[in-house]
């Protein structure tokens, strides 16, 4: 039997400290407070002062409150019937259905030994071009969706949770309005998507605590699953609101802070998330994507910085468009030779043809003379905007090809392209058909 | 002797208070037990009669009261034969043998012998009677393709005469191989492997030279333009996705040294998964091996435990070294060196030391410049010559070179590739940045003519920028024929496909072969009557100069590019540029001598 601590003896932000023996690094505690009872997470020993996380908050916890030791750190239940679920951050179900309490399993467990993974080989098609054609997502990959607020990040995560040949996907929401989480839960409903799913939500009125957890029990659902032999995709959404909890903590705790507030391991703790996405060799995969939004557009601020380190790569979401210019799969490169062997240099010399449009649209803007050059680069940036970057389309990857080439001769000779001879000479459409 | 023990009486994240009974050393070994588990950790602090440890391992679970016992060594790595070919962690566990006890995950407490204990074929150098001081060479083991010196081991100061030495022939690695009698008349016995602290630089040199030698990386912009030297320092400062991780890779394959050593200090795992699979399968072109045979590798990935990470480089650092005593040239790629400068800032933060610029430490300089200054290329006791080469990723926050990280390495590097985001962004790999990077080293081609190459290439981009506010039309033809040059340049030379097997790697002969083609073009006259044909002609000649770089210099292709190239320009060209003329009679008197 553990003993029961009945005296809390400071409370600052959502921490409280306790006089206790026999605690051990991170294990949890029960708070037991008058509005019910709490998780808590053991973050600090320091002779027999205790300091604990309170999970809801310790809004309201009264220093006379309980607080009991469970001998174990944060665990949650594993099993088939997760799948079609829907919980809050600490594992309770949010959707009116049973608590699950079998077969329990630790959460924010050890990292994979690099020894045993493996070189990401499978491309995971989207029908998206923008993705399939100039940045293939690949199995085991963690991408990070770089957003502003407002943009359509949580559609586009949605149509690629439906879209996406995986065989589950878990979704993560740290600090999601609530709108937008009966948005996923709808769409996906509607899209038959939902009994593949399994939902780890944190509403932004959910106590910050909890907002931490979201990352840590939906990775460690997948692992199991993926040691299971399923291929899992992860979204998370969003990755900037995960940090800012992480900072509303660490400052809390009086830590010293490095930039803008964040606390110095800011880069460790996201890539021991990040870094959960993997292939295991016979066995199954974790796939990352997660939405990171970019505070005033600003991709040096401190998150988005240092996702971009951890990632492979990252999307760059703009005008309700994957933008070209820094959006890169750093994987691509692995598949994009297994499709076609077109893929990889029309893939370069359309974009590199792209950056001439901006560069002509900027000259254009400050009134200069077009060119016939410039003519010819309008006229292709409009059509790859239309036919390529727009969100809505949705084609197979090979079809993509097929009309990459088909608007390059629509606009171009052959040798204005910059692409090889022998490529132009086996894939250059032959003229019978305008587009 | 007995060592000190202690408890437990703090735990906050990677770090623990210890109450110890004794003596103990700074930076001292100690092991906190703990479930039946040894977790490795690293005294950073003192006070009183309390030490603050830095656990190498998770803490979870860690309680008061929870025994420490010290074991007065430093962190050190054990040296000796078999080193090659391994995959270390940041404490020189095997990773594979790990992965073959424990499957998936890593586990903690866990701590593997370091050196596989296989069998030598050991042959003497040395016989009973002669006198040998530290770094002397007692024998040798046939290492893959090296031959692996067995030396005095370097903590031993003094004069010994060397007392019994094995006959040749087939030893363990453990096994006695040698007896040394000290001035006091103390035996002391030798095997193959000798352990030394990973933070004390090996100085069992006779002096450090001066890096002349220009070390080929088979990367164009690097060997022409930025050339680094053997036993030099370089750094690759640049944001991300810009691509130092892939230049990292094409450096490790193709670099001409002896050995190289990867320090993938806390970057991805897929990383070095790409260089742990791949580098089996690949051929060295040098010596016909594997190219696995010629490589250590040392992987804390950004999951792995942040103190790890920060004695990860220090781990590789001083294998390199090791090596280098073998009058080897060694390369050590540590990727990323902004990682392990965040590992000491984790770290100070909990130590709650006050903190400097960006909340680093205030000594991030003399650390930073303690590590790259440990390359070098030095003459041995036996006149022998070895080097280390240092080229270290920075990973500035924000692609903002101003941070401390970047701004501390370059104070002390000997060149500078700076990453630059645009060139990325416009897939204009490597993204070096040709006009901000610098080099201090004398590279493999012609410097004079390096120098005019350069001149170009400053020409063409204030042509460019000047044309962003006057537009083409208020350009003169004349520098829109200078810029065109120089985007030529940049296209054919500057540019390489790390991913196309041929123009992956060009050997610094090929490298002079075609800019001293290209360069008939670049400062040629040229007659072309408008902007439109100009361009043209220019697109042309790129189109046939990027096929020309794709094949092999021995195919007839080759030759035939070279020709319809040489026939196109011959079509166009009046002469050759006046100030380029000394260009072209330097290189003339030079074939001819």
């Amino acid at each position: 039997m553990r003993k029961i601590y009945s005296k809390i003896e400071a409370i600052a932000g959502n921490v409280i400290i306790v006089s206790a023996t026999g605690v051990r690094y991170g294990e949890l505690a029960l708070v037991n407070s008058g509005h019910g009872n709490s998780l808590a997470e053991v973050i600090r020993l320091n002779a027999d002062k205790v300091s604990l996380q309170v999970f809801t908050g310790a809004r309201g916890v009264s220093t006379g409150d309980e607080v009991r030791f469970l001998g174990h750190p944060m665990r949650v239940s594993f099993s088939d019937n997760l799948l079609g679920r829907i919980f809050d951050g600490s594992g309770r179900p949010r959707d009116n259905g049973p608590e699950l309490t079998e077969n329990l399993i630790e959460i924010g467990g050890p990292s994979v030994n690099p020894a045993r993974r493996i070189i990401p080989r499978n491309m995971i098609h989207t029908g998206i071009p923008m993705i399939d054609l100039f940045n293939s997502l690949v199995e085991s990959q963690k991408l990070p969706i770089f957003s502003i607020s407002g943009e359509p990040y949580n559609q586009l995560l949605a149509r690629i949770a439906m879209q996406a040949e995986v065989d589950m996907i878990i979704l993560g929401g740290c600090g999601l309005k609530y709108d937008d989480y009966l948005f996923f839960k709808d769409t996906l409903e509607e899209g038959g998507a939902l009994s593949r799913t399994i939902f780890f939500v944190h509403t932004a009125s959910d106590p910050i605590v909890e907002c931490l957890l979201v990352p840590d029990i939906s990775l460690a659902v997948a692992e199991k699953f993926a040691l299971k032999g399923k291929r899992v995709l992860v979204l998370l959404t969003d990755m900037t609101n995960f940090a800012d909890a992480l900072k509303e903590i660490s400052i809390t705790m009086e830590q010293v802070p490095s930039n803008r507030g964040y606390p110095g391991d800011l880069y460790s703790q996201l890539a021991a998330r990040y870094e959960k996405a993997v292939d295991f060799e016979g066995a199954g995969s974790i796939t990352t994507l997660a939405v990171t939004t970019m505070p005033g557009d600003d991709v040096t601020h401190p998150v988005p910085d240092n996702t971009g380190y951890i990632t492979e790569g990252q999307f760059y979401l703009r005008n309700g468009r994957i933008e070209p210019f820094g959006s890169l799969s750093r994987l691509k490169q692995l598949v994009n030779r297994n499709t076609r062997d077109d893929h990889r240099p029309l893939m370069d010399g359309m974009i590199k043809l792209y950056a001439a449009y901006l560069e002509s649209m900027e000259k254009k803007s400050m009134g200069f003379r077009m060119s016939d050059w410039d003519q010819k680069l309008l006229k292709y940036g409009v059509i790859f905007e239309k036919e390529m970057m727009d969100l809505s389309v949705n084609i197979p990857i090979e079809e993509a090809l097929d009309r990459g080439w088909q608007i390059l001769e629509e606009c171009f000779s052959p040798e204005e392209t910059g692409l090889r001879s022998d490529l132009i000479n086996r894939f250059w459409p032959q003229k019978q058909e305008v587009h | 002797m007995e060592h000190s023990k202690g408890k437990v009486v703090g735990v906050s994240g990677n770090m623990v208070t210890v109450e110890m009974d004794g003596d103990v050393l700074m930076n001292e070994v100690g092991y906190v037990l703990v479930e039946d588990r040894r977790l490795k950790s690293e005294v950073i602090r003192i006070r009183g009669s309390q030490a603050e440890l830095q656990v190498f391992e998770m803490t979870r679970g860690i309680g008061i009261g929870d025994p420490v016992d010290f074991t007065g060594e430093l962190l050190a790595v054990e040296l000796g034969p078999g080193l090659l070919c391994q995959i270390y962690d940041g404490l020189q566990n095997p990773l594979p043998e790990l992965a073959e006890e424990y499957g998936f995950f890593l586990q903690r407490g866990v701590y593997l012998d370091r050196l596989p204990n296989k069998e030598w074929d050991f042959t003497p150098a040395v016989k009973a009677g002669d006198t040998v001081t530290r770094a002397d060479t007692l024998g040798t083991v046939p290492e893959g393709i090296f031959k692996h010196r067995i030396m005095v081991p370097f903590n031993l100061y003094e004069a010994y005469k060397v007392k019994s030495i094995a006959k040749a022939g087939t030893y363990g690695l453990r096994d006695r191989i040698a007896e040394l009698e000290d001035s006091k008349g103390n035996t002391i016995p030798l095997s193959m492997v000798f352990d030394w602290p990973v933070k004390r630089a090996i100085d069992a040199y006779a002096e450090r030279l001066r890096p002349s030698k220009p070390m080929v990386t088979k990367i164009r912009i690097i060997d022409t333009f930025f050339p680094v030297s053997m036993g030099g320092t370089y750094c690759i400062p640049g944001p991300f996705g810009a691509g130092k991780t892939v230049l990292q890779q094409v450096t490790s394959r193709n670099a001409e040294v002896d050995i190289v050593i990867i320090a993938a200090c806390g970057e991805r795992a897929g990383e070095v998964v790409e260089t742990l699979r791949e580098f089996p399968e690949l051929i060295d072109p040098r010596t016909g091996k594997s190219l696995m045979e010629r490589t250590v590798i040392i992987c804390n990935t950004s999951s792995m435990p942040v103190a790890a990470r920060e004695a990860s480089v220090y781990t590789a650092v001083t294998i390199a070294e090791y090596y280098r005593q073998m009058s080897l040239n060694v390369l050590l790629l540590a990727d990323s060196t902004s990682r392990w400068a965040q590992a000491m800032r984790e770290m100070s933060g909990r130590l709650e030391e006050i903190p400097g610029e960006e909340a680093f430490p205030a000594y991030l300089e003399s650390v930073i410049a303690a590590f790259y200054e440990r390359a070098g290329i030095v003459r041995l006791k036996d006149g022998s010559v070895g080097s280390v080469t240092i080229g270290g990723t920075v990973s500035p926050a924000g692609g903002n070179f101003e941070e401390p990280v970047t701004q501390a390495t370059l104070k002390v590097v000997g060149a500078f590739h700076g990453l630059s985001r645009e060139r990325s962004e416009a897939r204009k790999y490597p993204a070096i940045h040709p006009l901000e990077s610098w080099s201090k080293y004398v590279g493999t081609y012609d410097q004079e003519k390096t120098e005019h190459a350069r001149k170009l290439l400053f020409r063409g981009n204030e042509i460019a920028q000047m044309m962003k506010v006057v537009g083409e039309e208020g350009t003169s033809l004349e520098d829109y024929i200078t810029y065109l040059k120089s985007d030529f340049l940049d296209s054919v030379y500057l540019q390489q496909d790390s991913f196309d097997p041929v123009d992956a790697a060009v050997s610094k002969e090929r490298q002079s072969y075609v800019l001293d083609f290209l360069f008939k073009i670049l400062f040629a006259k040229l007659d072309l009557p408008n902007k439109d044909e100009a361009r043209s002609f220019f697109y042309q000649m790129r189109q046939k100069a990027l096929d020309w770089n794709g094949t092999d210099q021995s195919s007839d292709t080759f030759q035939t590019i070279e020709n319809e190239i040489t026939g196109m320009l011959s079509e166009k060209q009046t002469g050759i540029e006046e100030e380029a003329q000394v260009l072209f009679q330097s290189s003339q008197g030079q074939n001819n001598a």
